[in-house]
């Protein structure tokens, strides 16, 4: 068995310590812009992480689209998100890949922010069928830099010569979500955008061939909106936490 | 009533569904069918090929036979639920998959594993690597036409995941990771036993340079095939092996590593100039290699401790959002979780290595021959768990 | 043998009753020992499996095990197929395996037709099974075997130049094309004035054995000359419409093709029915010369089935310009050599 490291003992600790305070307060969701973000919530010592990596690119950033970044967030040593209009989506990306060379195109994706209508329980056995969703009734509480509408299209990009990566957002339109295709600028957008729009029903226009690309060609509906239901729910009733499950036929 | 035409197309449309061989004539030349079930691909993935004689026009993969929708069911699931789910994403490499994910649930909760943890959680990553890889190398023989070297890597892939069998309890789907540590903790004579199997890896390792790499006919069929350059690789989100068989220096293990203690080893990195299937092939071999010294060297050095955090027995995750990535067997396989404070997460992004290696499929299986579709497929490397999650 | 037993049968007796089962047995029986030992196996072992175990003592009648098997299936046209020249293209294959054996000859007098231009008639036969496998491919309406007949097509025809003009040189070097005299000369031929083993034409026609060998591996569609039947790509190519029986009669045709062309390979460079010691002439060899020639066959069979074994196999290009571009030079180049030798010795 060898020694542990100092640094990471330390870590354990206070890891340690965290996890516990955690246990009792919620950290707080940032909406506003800011620099640098405290870790611990707990009145003992907080360990302040300044992220240098990520403010700089932030900074150059933030010099070189200016009004087009409406807020931004910083997790040190986590991430760096910026959330633009849908408008300035493609824009974003060239400005990334030329002035940033963000080249590796990770991932593309949408976000439906909406709470889901079913229940989401452990208790409940099956989903409840809402008459009708009403959007009032929950309100849209939205993650890292905020945002307005229940679709928000999020992509990742990196880059390798910096080591930085960039999380971009964009609010998409609630009657017709829709952005532009990143393909002339990322062709391994390709993929993700097909994807996005058969789960989402998202467009990107001056896609050049939106089909699907998991479903069946006839699929009517978008799986991953929250409306839309997890058809296993309602075939079999959901037993929760349970130690061990009854057969079917069986009376415990 | 519908015209003609409409349910021309219509029958065609459904009998496509039902991989029904199709004939489907156009101008373009003959439309071949390398259907869902084949048996070159790793699975149920369909390749609709435009040919002119043997020359491949154009070629396209269509997928979804197996998509089981994890993203939806991710959000009804507890964490500790979502960790069953998800091993089944690449089913080789069994618990590498739990990684990223667990890292990210941390991340949120602002725990760290206890140092034993990581080592030990480092070596199984690794072995799951080794145990993933070694297929391919068996496997891409087999696409090329040598029956014989997958075999071999059945043969010595035994050893492997038994040693994964004996701390886990499970060979494909071991269900070990937990948020804040691991399950269980090693069982006696491991270390010993693992040293062994390793062992007998390297000799394995040694034995495909010399029958495959060095074949004639093997360096015929790969070398020059499939060449990747390393900006479109990058544009296309190609990673791992792909990635560095096109040149590109990068290694998430060790650029941008999160939780895992490669930063206590001393490893390297291999990359191959040329992105042709041959490098692909290179690239993997050196790193079984390599993985046999990083798991040798983490064997001798781990730590005593605990073997689990102190989390509480109902986990419920911070309000927040986090993306980890690792560099996994297949590529970097990373996990975009957002969080509302809840029992269950309330979107998991899934980002699979294959689907991104994948999407490459269509530019890089142009001019090329039929009997290269198989082979530059085979070395691209995916399964098709990681392309239809 | 059948002047020792005092016989005289009509010609009609000697025919059936006599040549025609010899024939069926020197056929069916090496094709069966070949698939147990080097396919069952041989192979198993050298991919560090058992193979076939149950049936039989150490899997010993697997093969009477799979026959039964084939022949109790049901048998399956694909509706679109052409019905006759599907049925028939199985025994096109066959019957040029059957004509093969025809030539080789066993013994001083144990052979089927005494041919003057032996070999002449075997390489002109052997080109028959191309037909067949056209036949195969083009009538399953499938687009796999379509491309797999046409690769076979395109392959056999190219590597049939090699396999002749590998021959060529044999026929120089011996003076005769008839088979029996091909054995004699090597039987009673002497190495630069030593006549103990004779003249083998392994010695001097060394790079004809490998052209030889290389041509007959691809003319029997094995690795890695199989882009025919693909299995990665093309299920099984030019045989993926065919089940039950007439699979049997493709499997039982590759077979028995791979033991007859070894036992010609024989034949030409390894002396046939002929060992060292004993006089040429004596009858004993019409005893143990079909025997002897059956050990050597099999041993050349072994080679052809431990490179399929190995290697893995070419693209079609490559393929093509192996024989063309590599192969038909060398073999031109060994005839003139042989030519300039013999008429200088």
């Amino acid at each position: 068995m060898a020694e542990i490291p100092e640094h990471l003992l330390k870590r354990a600790e206070a890891a340690r310590e965290k996890a516990q305070a955690n246990q009792e307060s919620k950290s707080p969701s940032s909406e506003e812009t800011t620099d640098q973000t405290t870790v611990a919530v707990a009145d003992e010592s907080p360990i302040e992480e300044v992220d240098e990596k990520a403010e700089t690119t932030l900074q150059k950033i933030q010099s070189g689209l200016g009004e087009k970044i409406i807020s931004s967030h910083i997790a040190p040593n986590r991430g760096l998100w910026i959330r633009v209009a849908s408008k300035d989506w493609r824009e974003t990306a060239q400005f990334l890949k030329d002035q940033l060379d963000c080249s590796f195109f990770d991932w593309l994706s949408v976000i439906d922010w909406m709470p889901s209508p079913y229940g989401r329980e452990l208790d409940t056995e099956q989903d409840i069928e809402p008459e009708t969703i009403n959007p009032e009734e929950q309100p849209i509480e939205w993650g890292y830099t905020g945002g307005q509408t229940r679709f928000q299209l999020i992509c990742r990009v990196y880059s390798i010569s910096l080591g930085i990566g960039v999380i971009v957002k964009a609010d998409l339109d609630d009657q017709s979500p829709r952005a532009l295709s990143l393909i002339p600028i990322y062709p391994g957008a390709n993929w993700h955008e097909r994807e996005a729009r058969e789960m989402f029903g998202v467009t990107f226009d001056e896609h050049p061939d939106l089909r699907n690309i998991y479903l069946p060609g006839d699929f009517e509906g978008h799986p991953l909106r929250k409306d839309y239901p997890l058809l296993s729910r309602r075939m079999k009733p959901w037993p929760g936490i349970v130690d061990v499950e009854v057969m079917p036929g069986e009376e415990k | 009533m519908t015209s003609e035409s409409d349910q021309l197309a219509y029958i065609a449309s459904q009998a496509a569904d039902a991989r029904v061989n199709v004939e489907v004539e156009t101008n373009e030349g003959m439309t071949l069918n390398l259907g869902p079930q084949h048996p070159a691909t790793h699975g149920t993935l369909r390749i609709i090929a435009k040919l002119d004689g043997e020359k491949v026009i154009t070629a396209e993969p269509i997928m979804g036979y197996m998509h089981r929708g994890y993203e939806k069911l991710t959000e009804v699931r507890t964490y500790p639920q979502v960790t069953t789910l998800i091993n089944r994403i690449d089913w080789l490499g069994s618990f590498a998959n739990e990684v990223p994910f667990i890292l990210a649930a941390e991340q949120l909760m602002e725990v760290e594993a206890p140092p034993r943890a990581q080592w030990i959680r480092t070596i199984l990553f690794e072995l799951s690597r080794i145990a993933n890889v070694c297929l391919f190398l068996g496997d891409m023989a087999v696409q090329i036409g040598a029956t014989t070297p997958v075999f071999y890597a059945f043969r010595d892939r035994e050893f492997v995941l038994n040693q994964i069998e004996r701390v886990t309890g499970g060979r494909f789907h071991p269900n070990f990771d937990r948020i804040g540590g691991l399950k269980d903790d090693l069982p006696k004579g491991w270390i010993e036993e693992t040293r062994g199997a390793l062992k007998r890896m390297e000799a394995f390792c040694d034995e495909m340079e010399e029958l495959v790499l060095g074949n004639e006919i093997f360096q015929a069929r790969t070398r020059g095939i499939g060449t990747i350059p390393s900006d479109v690789a990058l544009a296309y989100g190609l990673s791992g092996a792909n990635l560095r068989a096109s040149g590109v220096d990068w290694d998430i293990r060790r650029d941008a590593n999160v939780g895992l203690v490669y930063d206590q080893v001393d490893w390297k990195v291999w990359t191959h100039p040329d992105g042709d299937s041959f490098a692909r092939f290179w690239v993997r071999l050196q790193e079984t290699r390599e993985a046999c010294k990083i798991i040798d060297q983490l064997l001798g050095t781990i730590p005593s401790g605990p073997i689990m955090a102190k989390v509480p027995r109902i986990i419920k995750v911070p309000p927040g959002e986090a993306y980890v990535a690792t560099e996994n067997p297949l590529g970097e396989m990373g996990f975009y979780v957002v969080s509302k404070g809840d029992l269950t997460p309330f979107r998991v992004k899934i980002r699979s290595a294959s689907f991104s290696n994948m999407s490459i499929a269509p530019w890089v299986l142009k001019d090329v021959f039929v009997p290269d579709i198989i082979s530059i497929l085979a070395s691209l490397y995916f399964i098709l768990g990681d392309i239809d999650r | 043998m059948i002047d020792l037993l005092a016989l005289s049968p009509a010609w009609w007796q000697e025919t059936f009753l006599i040549k025609v089962p010899i024939g069926l047995l020197a056929v069916l029986l090496p094709a069966g020992t070949i698939v147990y030992l080097y396919l069952f196996k041989a192979i198993s072992f050298m991919q560090s499996r058992l193979g076939p175990m149950e049936a039989g003592p150490y899997g010993s009648l697997q093969l009477l095990a799979e026959v039964g098997k084939w022949i109790q299936k049901e048998d399956i046209f694909p509706s679109k197929a052409d019905k006759f020249v599907f049925a028939a293209a199985p025994f096109v294959v066959l019957m040029s395996t059957f004509l093969l054996v025809v030539i080789i000859p066993a013994g001083p007098d144990a052979l089927f037709v005494d041919l003057d231009a032996g070999i002449y008639f075997a390489m002109a036969v052997s080109s028959v099974s191309v037909i067949g496998i056209l036949m195969a491919g083009w009538s399953s309406a499938n687009k796999y075997s379509l491309l797999g007949g046409i690769r076979a097509a395109g392959q056999l025809i190219a590597y049939e130049l090699p396999l002749i003009l590998a021959v060529v040189g044999v026929v120089i070097q011996a003076g005769t094309m008839n088979m029996q005299g091909i054995v004699l000369a090597q039987a009673e031929g002497e190495i630069f004035g030593w006549g103990g083993i004779g003249n083998p034409f392994i010695l001097t026609q060394f790079i004809g054995f490998v052209i030889f060998m290389i041509a007959v591996q691809a003319e029997l569609t094995q690795a890695p000359f199989d882009m025919p039947v693909a299995e990665s790509e093309l299920v099984t190519g030019y045989l993926t419409e065919y089940s039950g029986i007439r699979f049997l009669l493709f499997f039982i045709g590759e077979f028995a093709s791979a033991g007859v062309f070894s036992a010609i390979a024989a034949v030409l460079f390894f002396g046939g029915w002929y060992v060292p010691g004993i006089d040429p002439a004596s009858q004993i060899f019409n005893v143990i010369g079909p025997l002897i020639l059956a050990g050597k066959m099999m041993i050349i069979a072994f080679l052809i089935f431990w490179f399929r074994f190995t290697f893995p196999r070419f693209r079609e290009d490559q393929l093509q310009r192996l024989a063309w571009k590599f192969l038909i030079p060398l073999s031109l180049a060994n005839i003139a050599l042989t030519g300039v030798l013999k008429v200088a010795a």
